[in-house]
């Protein structure tokens, strides 16, 4: 069977597309089936997900979202929404007041409870474990699990008198 | 280390041997890190990409744990190469698309490799051979606190670490985990595993990642959630959901060994002897062969051929390896060849 786009090849990959519940077949030779692959993934990628994750509750801050801009790389949020990608570290900052709600549907929290880098650490640790564990002893009060919030509590008596 | 000795080197994670390397043949960390400050890939240009290149690539150079690895340029790999390490599990097919200032580093035992300027500064990963991801952490973890010593990070404390994509903020990690679960497949149980493991927020993808079909019986399954949970807690949970996943294919195994046990014996005898006897096979079939034959094997059913020698059958039997081996560009018509006549010799009994 030869490739359906350039007819020249021998077709070894066979692609089965569902457009408006029209199913279509392609067979394509390997190289045709590299440029198809690249084509499809520009059309639907990550960046038209995130966009339309990142719900906005106003209508008001949409409009403004639009014209935010980082300052360190010169990223905008609407080319944020066009490529699903940041620019740089800083623009986490620069777009705080969005990404809340955006990481909010992602991951289901907006407190990183993992490891920092050791420069970090000595800087700020004691306020993200503070944080860390007030949430914690929510959870745990919560699931009225109350042996582990007394523990935790206890923690974080001990954190606050070291301030 | 020259990248053509990969090819007569036996890769750490295929060595079939780890807690349950029955049905995982291999356990992964990666993590992804940023340069403060520094624009992301994407959006560097070619001045920025090739200083942060620069930067990270003498970081990694005074990194202990680091220092049997070799840094290659993807400039100067062709295709071929490229594509062999995207077989060999060392570096995304992402990372191979585009090369400008990419690079990647990988130690000479294959645990672990680092791709730089993928979509994050750093991509780094380890892998391990069985149900190992505590293992794999460790030796992760270590990695990056000495290279966060030579390099500043992108890094909030309410956020932790910023990553090009928010799906990755966080704790910037991935634990996957490769299963083989042709049991679960023959009884039609998967679908039902497979939506069980996507509603706890759980990836699952085929053999080469994002994007790929599972074949072979392979699939590889992620935590989706970075941020929320600490490295410790999102691994426990992967482990645990594994352990599980393992437990019913080892059922289903049993249960099919008990009511049908000639119809598998059959299955697997004729996918040996087709394997021993093709002269022309294209990977698809033979994915699904090998991965009968490795059933075959765990069972006990096959004898006289270790888990090892299919493992590598696995990566080997992929265009760009028998590309390499035969040292020079193959058309798929030869390539199908070429391979028959691999998995011929190596099941060779």
């Amino acid at each position: 069977m030869l490739c359906d786009v350039c007819n020249k090849n021998q077709a070894t990959v066979h692609l089965t597309e569902i457009v408006d519940n029209q199913m279509t077949e392609l067979h394509l030779c390997e190289e045709c089936a590299l440029k198809k692959s690249a084509e499809m993934e520009q059309q639907f990628g990550l960046s038209d997900l995130l966009a339309g994750m990142a719900q906005f509750e106003k209508p008001t801050e949409e409009k403004e979202s639009v014209s935010a801009k980082c300052q360190n790389c010169g990223l905008t949020y609407a080319d944020f929404k066009k490529i699903g990608r940041l620019g740089c570290g800083e623009c986490y900052g620069a777009f705080k007041k969005y990404l809340v709600p955006l990481l909010k549907r992602i991951h289901g929290s907006t407190l990183h409870f993992g490891k920092s880098p050791a420069r970090v650490t000595k800087m700020s640790n004691k306020k993200v474990d503070l944080t860390a564990l007030r949430y914690k002893l929510q959870q745990a009060i919560e699931a009225e699990a109350f042996e582990e919030a007394a523990k935790i509590r206890d923690q974080i008596k001990e954190l606050e008198k070291q301030q | 280390m020259l990248l053509n000795d990969l090819l007569n080197h036996d890769s750490e994670w295929l060595k079939g041997t780890g807690p349950n390397s029955d049905i995982v043949i291999s356990s992964r960390i990666r993590l992804a890190r940023n340069l403060d400050k520094v624009a992301f890939p994407h959006w560097a240009n070619k001045k920025q990409a090739e200083e942060t290149q620069k930067v990270i690539i003498d970081a990694i150079s005074k990194v202990d744990y680091l220092k049997n690895s070799t840094v290659f340029k993807l400039a100067e790999l062709d295709a071929i190469d490229k594509q062999f390490l995207v077989e060999r599990h060392l570096m995304s097919r992402e990372h191979a698309q585009k090369s400008d200032h990419k690079a990647i580093v990988i130690e000479d035992q294959e645990i672990v490799s680092i791709m730089v300027n993928e979509e994050d500064h750093l991509r780094m990963q380890v892998m391990q051979s069985g149900l190992n991801l505590f293992e794999a952490w460790n030796i992760m973890n270590r990695i990056d606190d000495a290279l966060a010593k030579e390099l500043a990070f992108a890094f909030f404390p309410d956020w932790g670490y910023l990553t090009a994509c928010p799906t990755n903020t966080g704790t910037g990690m991935r634990g996957s985990v490769m299963l083989h679960l042709p049991a679960l497949v023959m009884t039609r149980q998967i679908n039902r595993v497979l939506s069980a493991i996507a509603k706890l927020s759980f990836t699952t993808r085929g053999l080469y990642g994002e994007g790929t079909q599972s074949s072979g019986n392979f699939f590889q399954i992620s935590n989706q959630v970075s941020l929320g949970h600490s490295e410790d807690e999102i691994l426990e949970n992967i482990n645990s959901l594994i352990r599980q996943i393992v437990e019913q294919e080892n059922q289903s195994r049993q249960a099919s060994l008990l009511r049908n046990k000639a119809m598998l014996e059959d299955r697997i005898s004729r996918s040996f002897g087709i394997l021993k006897s093709a002269h022309i096979i294209s990977t698809e079939e033979t994915l699904e062969l090998l991965s009968m034959v490795r059933l075959g094997c765990d069972l006990g059913l096959i004898k006289d051929i270790d888990r090892k020698t299919l493992n590598e059958l696995f990566i080997i039997m992929h265009p760009a390896h028998l590309q390499k081996l035969q040292n020079r560009k193959l058309s798929p018509q030869e390539r199908d060849i070429e391979r028959a006549e691999i998995v011929r010799v190596k099941l060779k009994i």
